[in-house]
């Protein structure tokens, strides 16, 4: 264990975590409401990116403007998802539902490619580079203190992402549409004989995810930069997913710290046999939670009937 | 199974009740076939050889998707890590310790199925969903492992290079003489496979698939059966990946990767899930989209600059994805059903019933 860089790291995990725990929320948002786990949520967020950059770079309007065309965009792709993809599945088994999902990724990849190439892409800074934060810590190694350095945009991406997740949070606890949306959760049948339109919540859910994903999308593509692999950060977020618990909005924000950390915490190992875990360990804590705790640190336990 | 006879039309003994192919005339056609396909390197291009080639291996590993996902039910996005595992086996055991490939290929089979029973353990406590994630991190570790241990061996992320199969005197080194050992192979996972699936192994597969607590009930040992299903998989894909490691001579841990896996379970959606001819009809229409997206690839450079050379590596997913979700939406049950169809519409003619 490298213990002179074990703040450092443990900080950068977790702030890791923030824009991981962003991610997560836009598939909770979706299983939340229709029980579809998105697989397409990768190409969301690279597509949300991707507008931003079109209409920041390419078209040359403000940045403020370009993310919030984005949103607008993102938004109405994912009504459309709901509409022309999902609404036909409805009832249809988990593997049709997932497979959809899958399908729709590989064409979302597709289209990106298509109209936006592969190439690697500038993406406007929002927050400077230059001049990180320098925390001291009350550790003292070789009678120094250890000092943290923290880039300022992990720091602003993770505050950012973390009241979004408070934001969305606090929509499905307070209002009204968020009230509907966990109605509908609990059972579509019911949810329906009360009045309730469940095809325009489940538009809603895919439209917030949308938004969610362009947001995180920003966010990452701000700090490292846009190509086509950004999609790749989703494949992270299924496990924080998983062991926030499927249904739990404050899961993924715990969730996405404790997988932040575990990678922060490998980094720092002196061995590079361990240090090299740290990209598939959120599929190892994956596993332990499938075969410890399957319904996640905050999920609700299904009991199954025939 | 299934198809509907005309009137008229009994079995007599039980031999002709319980046989696969009923008539001498479709015998015959069976043989031709099987023979047209070993007699087409004397009289096709190469980029067909080497296309039918692929295909063969393909069919294989989607085979034992099938076996997991179309008749278990259970959903798998790690049959291309298994093929990873099976593929490094047999490439080590050739490269390094000198075994004949008739030898390897089954080692590489049954190590694969190990890892296979390995990643089928969740299966214990949990199902579904949460199933197909445990599968997904198998997509993520085993390749790592091929990165990472081992380093003088395997090579780390630049991979190994395969020995080319020298058996009998001959060198497999071209897809000429290689599509003969894919092609046997495919006719014995072939038979396997359709034996699997009416045995009673078979049966209670489709017992668990249509429904597992119900099935759990009758007294079967629903864990047992699932393992068995993870097993079987994996073995296909350790063939599989075996054959194309050693077809495409080099094999590192992103040979065969996510999007392999999920090509696959496509491919086996668009054939017919649960139908041993699905994996067929799925592999052949998915490949020969990817090449008809070859084929306009230059075309839509023209419509879309902003892709120029990448056109094609667009295209490929966008027609795959787009042809999935149709076939979703409009026809789950694949070609296979569609063929059914036709073949009991054929037979009942001119009456619909």
């Amino acid at each position: 264990m490298n213990w002179q860089l074990l703040p450092q790291f443990v900080v950068t995990g977790l702030l890791a975590g923030g824009p991981l725990a962003l991610t997560a929320l836009g598939l909770v948002l979706i299983f939340k409401s229709t029980y579809i786990f998105n697989f397409a949520q990768g190409q969301l967020l690279l597509l949300g990116a991707l507008f931003t950059w079109w209409f920041a770079v390419e078209a040359g309007f403000p940045l403020w403007l370009s993310i919030v065309l984005a949103l607008v965009f993102s938004a109405l792709l994912g009504f459309g998802i709901e509409r022309f993809a999902l609404r036909p599945m409805t009832g249809q088994p988990l593997l049709s539902i997932v497979l959809m999902t899958l399908g729709l990724s590989q064409a979302l990849h597709g289209l990106a490619l298509l109209f936006f190439g592969g190439a690697q892409r500038n993406f406007p800074q929002i927050f400077s580079a230059a001049n990180p934060y320098k925390v001291t810590t009350p550790f003292i190694y070789n009678d120094n203190p250890i000092v943290i350095i923290l880039k300022q945009n992990l720091v602003w991406s993770f505050v950012i992402a973390i009241l979004g997740v408070l934001v969305i949070g606090a929509f499905f606890r307070y209002t009204h549409a968020g009230l509907a949306m966990r109605g509908a959760s609990e059972d579509h049948e019911l949810a329906q004989s009360i009045g309730l339109r469940i095809h325009r919540i489940f538009g809603v859910s895919w439209a917030l995810a949308g938004v969610v994903a362009t947001l995180g999308g920003v966010l990452l593509a701000t700090s490292s930069g846009l190509d086509l692999s950004l999609s790749v950060v989703v494949l992270a977020a299924f496990p924080v997913v998983l062991l926030g618990g499927l249904e739990s909005i404050p899961g993924t924000i715990v969730g996405g710290l404790l997988i932040g950390l575990s990678q922060g915490l490998v980094s720092a190992s002196s061995l590079s046999m361990i240090r090299n875990t740290s990209e598939i360990m959120p599929y190892v804590v994956l596993l332990i939670v499938l075969l410890i705790r399957p319904e996640g640190l905050f999920g609700q336990k299904r009991i199954e009937r025939i | 199974m299934g198809v509907p006879r005309p009137a008229g039309e009994f079995d007599t003994t039980y031999a002709y009740d319980m046989a696969t192919i009923r008539r001498n005339w479709q015998w015959w056609l069976l043989i031709a076939f099987i023979v047209s396909l070993y007699a087409l390197p004397f009289y096709a291009s190469q980029s067909i050889v080497s296309l039918v080639n692929r295909i063969a291996i393909t069919v294989i590993a989607i085979q034992g998707l099938n076996l997991l996902t179309g008749y278990t039910g259970q959903i798998s996005l790690g049959q291309a890590a298994f093929m990873t595992t099976g593929g490094y086996i047999s490439a080590l055991l050739v490269n390094l310790a000198g075994w004949h490939f008739l030898a390897a290929l089954p080692a590489a089979a049954l190590g694969a199925g190990i890892v296979g029973l390995l990643f089928g353990l969740p299966s214990l406590r949990v199902k579904g969903f949460y199933l197909t994630m445990s599968t997904l991190a198998a997509q993520f570790i085993i390749p790592w492992f091929t990165r990472n241990i081992f380093p003088d061996i395997l090579n780390g992320a630049q991979g190994v290079n395969v020995r080319v199969p020298f058996m009998f005197g001959i060198e497999f080194n071209s897809p000429q003489k290689y599509i003969y050992l894919s092609l046997t192979a495919l006719v014995l996972t072939t038979i396997a496979a359709h034996n699997i699936s009416r045995s009673r192994l078979g049966r209670a597969f489709i017992a668990i698939r249509d429904h597992d607590l119900a099935a759990e009930l009758l007294g079967m040992n629903l864990f047992k059966y699932k393992l068995q299903a993870f097993f079987l998989a994996a073995v296909y894909a350790g063939i599989a990946g075996a054959l194309a490691a050693h077809n495409i001579r080099h094999l590192n841990s992103e040979t065969f990767n996510l999007n392999n896996s999920v090509m696959y379970l496509g491919m086996l959606v668009i054939g017919g899930l649960g139908s041993n001819l699905g994996p067929f009809f799925g592999a052949f229409v998915v490949e020969m989209l990817i090449e008809f997206a070859t084929l306009f690839g230059p075309f839509f450079i023209t419509l879309f600059p902003a892709t120029a050379a990448g056109a094609v590596q667009a295209l490929k997913p966008l027609f795959f994805g787009v042809t999935l979700m149709l076939f979703l939406i409009f026809e789950p049950r694949g070609l296979a059903h569609r063929w059914q169809l036709l073949k009991t519409a054929w037979r009942l003619r001119p009456f619909s019933h």
